[in-house]
């Protein structure tokens, strides 16, 4: 498949010599980047302090999901319409999976009968103390995609895309869809205020908005990793 | 510390990425670099007086999973490529 680009005249001593410039041209940039990385002045605290004076407003004591969910709200509601167009573009690239064999050996189908449940109370922990410690969204979702991998592996994932692929293909989705249902419904203004714009959670309810939010981004996330993994999109076996 | 490793992986994945001839190394050339300016950033992040700057880790975070969109959606695109090859 992978083809080594090959040498028409075999000069191993051009490629030698090729390899060293190019070494050489690598570590010139790298001692560049070095030196700007440690010439340039340390912004005194940077943005935390913006962040910190602020946070009391999302109603998290996370700084990350706050600054993820809230301040910047935007870049990662675009950044799940990215991970829906990655799945896009690898279902309408993928050649079709194969079936799926069950595996043969008892140990894998014995760790995904352990680690699975596990996983999905762990998802669930890490989305709910995201609000106030390290977690979240991202890292459920991941958790969760894990545990899906390897049930994929042991042929014990249920095929949600054969099965139910319009409930599949909603779920894919439900990420960014949530984000912007919720982003949009924010806008309606309440009696007596002004309107608020894209994201702008009211201050009373956005600890609630974002929680709903960053649980229909897992499930989103967790799928949509599943369905990078498979790199194809799933189709109904054919005998 | 997080910087010098960020920079000098940088630097290795900037050389794989020019002397690899194969798609598969490109990809992986190119995540080896990506890992090295996600390092940088956390590095810029600390703070040595107070709590570190969580703009760059949410940075961070939104680019390790755009990183890894971009990675399978590449590596789809190869075994596409590498297909159309052996059919010629």
């Amino acid at each position: 498949m992978q083809t080594e680009r090959k040498d028409p005249g075999g000069k191993a001593g051009g490629q030698v010599f090729l390899g060293l410039m190019l070494g050489l041209a690598a570590l010139a940039l790298v001692a560049l980047l070095g030196a700007a990385v440690f010439m340039s002045e340390p912004e005194i605290g940077g943005l935390a302090g913006d962040v910190m004076a602020n946070i009391e407003t999302t109603g998290l004591a996370n700084p990350v999901t706050a600054v993820l969910l809230d301040f910047r709200g935007y870049d990662t509601f675009l950044e799940l319409v990215v991970m829906f167009v990655a799945v896009l573009g690898v279902w309408s690239l993928g050649r079709p999976l194969p079936p799926i064999v069950p595996a043969p050996t008892p140990v894998l189908g014995l760790a995904v009968r352990l680690i699975a449940p596990i996983s999905v109370v762990f998802a669930g922990y890490l989305l709910w103390i995201g609000a106030t410690e390290a977690g979240g969204a991202f890292q459920a979702g991941a958790v969760l995609a894990g545990a899906g991998v390897l049930a994929f592996c042991a042929g014990m994932m249920p095929d949600f895309e054969i099965r139910q692929p319009l409930l599949h293909r909603v779920l894919l989705a439900l990420g960014m869809t949530a984000f912007l249902a919720i982003g949009v419904m924010v806008m309606a203004a309440e009696p007596g205020q002004a309107a608020r714009t894209f994201l702008d959670y009211p201050d009373a309810l956005g600890k609630w908005l974002i929680l709903a939010i960053e649980t229909a981004a897992m499930i989103a996330i967790a799928l949509t990793l599943l369905a990078l993994f498979q790199g194809a999109r799933p189709q109904r076996r054919t005998f | 510390m997080f910087a010098v490793a960020g920079v000098a992986l940088f630097g290795i994945g900037c050389m794989g990425l020019l002397r690899s001839g194969t798609d598969l190394r490109r990809i992986l050339a190119l995540n080896v670099m990506g890992v090295g300016v996600f390092n940088v950033l956390i590095a810029t992040a600390y703070d040595p007086a107070g709590a570190s700057d969580p703009v760059p880790h949410a940075l961070v975070i939104t680019g390790i999973v755009v990183a890894v969109s971009a990675t399978a959606f590449a590596l789809v695109l190869a075994r596409a490529a590498g297909r159309d090859e052996d059919a010629d």
